[in-house]
């Protein structure tokens, strides 16, 4: 084993991996939300149609797509890792714990908020990445992402369904954020608690204005 | 006070272990934890039963050894003490208390609620130590070291070994364990020598010890009878990081 592969598979190289991807992730999500929140300029969807236009063609959105499924089948990979090695670093476990003594419950249920993410990102992926990207119904003019998003969200099981998808967002994002430039090394007196205050206000933010197109649509607010 | 114990048995490392319960009566409160187990286990023996093995050496806070995990945290209810400095008093009449020993892969269990360290001295060993000559005390004392860096250091080096840390880890993760170390000597002019060196052997043995990878829950701080900071962690992240970026050693 090389030097590199060595650091990258110790316990601080792949949580290394794990931060990196997931501030990453992060900085899309920016993106995602901003160019989504066009739906609130309320025109029939004229200038958020236009935006998806153009992150559909232009090359350095495309290429920056494929990056970000690597990043995110890489966040996933690692974090089964890491699981799985977690779980074998305590074989046999207490009868008796109380971890809410000593952290925050979803710091402790990264795992599950991400497996409830991963559901989400499948369904909704299916629901608009697939459609857009896959098919032709948007190229060929019979569909407009704006059109596909009235659709979908119509049915009040995929609103509930985004909501919830919002809240495991919400605090994924209230622990990792702050834990990714922890695990960074990105310590200091004076910075970590912005760092901190940010990453909360990041992690409340994002998921509440995701959270509101479906709703706003579904109650007929945006037309 | 009158309690009611459930404590972890188990004959060896290989046995199968279980939690039994023992009535304690006419408990002082002013008695320690580990004074209470002396009194169960004095009960035991009048009894002909087998003690509860557990470790003590010290019993003022300084050595670690008195690992118990008891109603599911490390050193029991209050925050920044031993188990040895835990009074009854912290507990009421009638309750019921279970003790368990640290789990973890690399703290194997000995016997009832002893378990085997020296995973750690093994961490120690792969490098936690100053092997350059320094001088003599007079010559130390003419390598000039800022009060700030001098705390800061001696507040990692207040680490005492217990596990606990260990113990609170949802991962099992010895983080705060190997961060103290390696701040501590990574902060101060001597260790700096070896700091790259150093921090990268140290993690490479935690990791061949079996122990997780830390998810940064802050468990292990709030457990440690020392309170060591978790800027200790992110200051080993740091140096290994760097270390491994910018060292010479191309086998560790
Ligand atoms: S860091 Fe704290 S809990 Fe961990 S071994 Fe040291 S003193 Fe014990
Ligand atoms: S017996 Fe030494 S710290 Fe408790």
């Amino acid at each position: 084993m090389s030097w590199i592969t060595k650091t990258l598979s110790s316990s601080i190289g792949k949580k290394l991996i794990m931060g990196i991807t997931g501030l990453f992730l992060c900085s899309f999500l920016i993106v995602h939300c901003g160019l989504n929140a066009l739906i609130f300029a309320n025109d029939h969807g004229e200038l958020f149609n236009a935006g998806a236009e153009f992150m559909a063609h232009n090359i350095f959105i495309r290429t920056m797509e494929i990056v970000l499924f690597l990043g995110i089948l890489l966040h996933i990979y690692q974090a089964l890792m890491l699981t799985l090695q977690n779980k074998k670093a305590r074989p046999v476990g207490y009868a008796v714990t109380n971890g809410n003594a000593n952290s925050k419950w979803y710091s402790r249920s990264m795992g599950l908020l991400g497996t409830l993410l991963l559901i989400f990102l499948i369904i909704h992926l299916r629901h608009f990445w697939f459609v857009s990207r896959l098919t032709d119904e948007i190229t060929s003019g019979q569909e407009t992402l704006f059109g596909e998003m009235k659709e979908v969200f119509e049915s009040p099981l995929w609103v509930v369904l985004y909501v919830l998808g919002n809240v495991s967002l919400a605090y994924h994002l209230m622990h990792g954020f702050q834990s990714g430039f922890q695990t960074l090394g990105l310590n200091h007196r004076k910075y970590t608690p912005i760092i901190q205050s940010i990453g909360f206000g990041f992690s409340i933010v994002i998921p509440f204005v995701f959270a509101l197109m479906p709703l706003a649509i579904f109650f007929k607010f945006i037309q | 006070m009158n309690l009611t114990l459930k404590v972890w048995r188990q004959k060896n490392g290989n046995a199968k272990g279980e939690l039994k319960t023992y009535p304690v009566k006419d408990i002082s409160p002013d008695m320690s934890f580990l004074e209470m187990f002396d009194v169960l286990n004095e009960e035991l023996i009048t009894k002909g039963d087998e003690p509860v093995a557990f470790d003590h050496d010290c019993r003022e806070g300084i050595c670690g050894m008195c690992s118990m995990y008891i109603n599911g945290r490390p050193h029991g209810p209050l925050q920044g003490v031993t188990t040895c400095q835990l009074h009854m008093r912290s507990f009421k009449d009638g309750d019921t208390i279970v003790v368990e020993p640290w789990r973890a892969a690399a703290f194997p269990v000995i016997k009832d609620l002893t378990v085997d360290r020296t995973a750690f001295d093994r961490i120690i060993a792969s490098g936690g130590y100053v092997s350059v000559n320094t001088g003599n005390a007079k010559d130390a004392n003419n390598i000039l070291i800022g009060k700030e860096e001098a705390d800061e250091a001696f507040s990692a080096a207040a680490c005492i070994g217990c596990g606990a840390c260990v113990a609170a880890c949802k991962n099992a993760s010895a983080m705060l364990f190997v961060s103290a170390k390696v701040s501590q000597l990574a902060l101060l002019p001597q260790g700096q020598v070896e700091a790259k060196t150093r921090v990268e052997k140290m993690v490479a043995q935690m990791d061949a010890e079996g122990f997780g990878s830390c998810t940064n829950t802050g468990a292990c701080h709030a457990e440690c009878p020392k309170e060591i900071s978790l800027e200790h962690i992110a200051r080993l992240n740091r140096e290994y990081l760097g270390a491994k970026l910018s060292s010479n050693n191309v086998s560790i």
